[in-house]
């Protein structure tokens, strides 16, 4: 099905669901420009400014596509610049503050490893225009997934800060991951629609995944934590994204109205 | 061996016919010095220019505006580590001259000792900074040194797109409100003189000119150049309804040269002794990016050495099985 076929009563429940994608890809993008031009080498800004790039690029189109199926007119900049925080709909493991290097490379090694399961998932939507995003989208999310990989294994094999901080920083964002694979209402829907992949059957491989990696990186992995972060998909949020949305609507803030 | 005198001469005979001298010619020490001096001058001003721009990435206005402000920064972190490369060519270290700069050893263009206050700076800075950066790159692409030429005919092309950019963020915003017309008036206003100044020292007080240009590292002169952009940009700032902040500005027929009020070159002398609006701030945010990233860099070592061993100890493995 595309935009014209899309059954009325699934648009409520794909709105919400292209926000949290759209809004995943925009948030994470944002914490990973703010590396440019204090990375640890000369290479290393490049190749984040590229992941960011390659995120916002998700963004722009996810949120596009979500206005279009809310079909009020907004724009992906509305929807990214003009919504409160707690309308957006990203998982809190993407809004915290990017911390060091390790912590930066740990979160998106995370992520990358469930959004390349999920964007091959959703090459099958029915959905067309989202399989059509997430196609490009796959592709892409498969270097972010190798390159944090290889920087996963090269921080926790490489002297003895490095592994400290890789671990220390797993062990910070593990209650952060269970966030990705909540299943509620709107995704139950979508994914009788066939529209979204079951997540149950992607965590198990997003887990053993991670635990291989993670294996070669000599990183242990972290024992469930008593309590798993959750909200996101909800608008509840860390304490951080306010701040966040502060310094990135500024100016559609100060100057409503204005074209730039 | 021929002596030094005979080979300066044909060394410069070399440079009178147009020839690019490469990497293993035989050069004179001093043109060699010169290079490494403006080549690493060059890197550094790329990194450092990543700075007042980047201070805007996570608030540009739009996605389309922040992807195309990100996409412009990691530009010039490329132009960086293509000029470090170039400028190694000439028998230096990156690492030495990223010392050289951390250690405030080293020089870089003084226009990125000016803050960003505004979103306004960032279509200026694209205008006004790349394109007078375009002005002096496009002479330096015709420049005698190979590699050096090389690596500004490909960076051009790049700064061109840069520079496009620019002027579209500020044609947007003179056709905006009144309060983004006032942003983008305030910014022409602090970034016109520093621009100009960019080109270095008048004429007469250049003491590297003669050298350089008889050598072709430059083919024009600083005052030429200056001239030149100027020449571009007024016709351009008027077009947009802005004006440029010098009273003295006057076109003349019999040249057809705008010709500028004086320049400020105290001000030029004094913010390249450090004492701009943001000199230490700039180094400062490049050493604490440094040594932030030195148990990084520590970490790639061990973890290839590692591997090395690994792969030793297999190869060992696999010859005595």
């Amino acid at each position: 099905m595309n935009l014209e076929t899309l059954d009325d009563a699934l648009r409520p429940a794909l709105f919400e669901y292209l926000l949290r994608l759209g809004d995943d890809a925009l948030i994470l993008g944002h914490r990973l420009s703010e590396w440019c031009g204090h990375g640890p080498y000369l290479e290393e800004d490049i190749a984040l400014a590229n992941l960011a790039l390659d995120c916002l690029g998700h963004a722009e189109a996810l949120l596009t596509l979500a206005g279009e199926v809310e079909g009020q007119g907004r724009t992906a900049d509305d929807l990214a610049f003009l919504r409160d925080a707690y309308d957006f709909r990203n998982v809190q493991l993407v809004e915290l503050p990017r911390g060091d290097f390790a912590f930066t490379i740990v979160r998106q090694f995370l992520y990358a490893t469930y959004a390349c399961l999920l964007y091959k998932a959703l090459q099958q939507s029915a959905f067309e225009p989202l399989a059509g995003i997430a196609a490009k989208a796959h592709k892409e999310m498969q270097y972010h997934l190798r390159h944090s990989s290889e920087w996963m294994r090269c921080l926790g094999d490489g002297t003895e800060e490095s592994h400290r901080r890789a671990q220390s920083a797993l062990d910070e964002l593990w209650m952060y991951t269970g966030e990705l694979f909540e299943v509620d209402d709107t995704l139950r829907t979508l994914t009788e629609a066939r529209i979204a992949p079951d997540m149950a059957t992607l965590q198990p491989k997003w887990r053993e995944q991670v635990e291989t990696v993670l294996r070669e990186a000599t990183l242990t992995v972290p024992e469930d934590p008593p309590y798993m972060a959750t909200g996101g998909r909800h608008g509840h949020h860390t304490e951080h994204l306010g701040h966040l949305l502060a310094e990135m609507q500024f100016l559609q803030r100060a100057y409503p109205g204005a074209q730039w | 061996m021929k002596d030094e005198a005979l080979l300066e001469v044909e060394f410069q005979a070399r440079i009178d016919a147009d020839e690019k001298i490469e990497p293993k010619d035989w050069m004179p020490e001093r043109y060699r010095r010169q290079l490494i001096r403006m080549m690493s001058q060059h890197a550094h001003s790329e990194i450092v220019g990543m700075l007042p721009e980047g201070n805007w990435i996570t608030r540009a206005p739009t996605l389309r505006r922040k992807m195309a402000l990100l996409a412009k920064v990691q530009d010039e972190a490329g132009h960086g580590l293509y000029l470090y490369s170039a400028t190694e060519t000439l028998g230096v270290d990156r690492y030495q001259l990223i010392r050289d700069l951390l250690e405030g050893r080293a020089k870089y263009s003084n226009i990125f000792n000016y803050p960003t206050l505004t979103w306004a700076d960032v279509g200026v800075i694209g205008w006004f900074v790349d394109g007078a950066a375009i002005v002096n790159q496009t002479m330096l692409a015709k420049t005698s040194y190979g590699p050096y030429s090389r690596a500004m005919i490909r960076i051009c092309k790049e700064e061109a797109f840069h520079k496009r950019q620019g002027y579209e963020i500020c044609v947007t915003l003179a056709r905006g409100t009144p309060e983004q017309r006032r942003m983008l008036q305030d910014a022409i206003n602090r970034w016109w003189w520093p621009t100009l100044m960019m080109f270095g020292p008048p004429d007469d007080q250049s003491p590297n000119s003669p050298e350089l240009l008889r050598w072709k590292v430059k083919r024009k002169t600083n005052d030429e150049l200056r001239q030149h952009f100027v020449n571009i940009t007024v016709p351009q700032v008027l077009a947009l309804g802005m004006t440029i902040p010098d009273p003295d500005l006057r076109y003349d027929e019999k040249t057809g040269n705008w010709l500028i009020g004086p320049i400020d070159w105290d001000e030029f002398w004094r913010v390249i002794r450090g004492h701009g609006p943001c000199n230490r701030e700039r180094l400062q945010a490049r050493r604490k990016a440094h040594e932030e990233g030195a148990w990084v860099r520590e970490a790639v070592q061990a973890y290839a050495r590692k591997r090395q061993q690994q792969a030793a100890s297999t190869a060992a493995e696999v010859s005595h099985g």
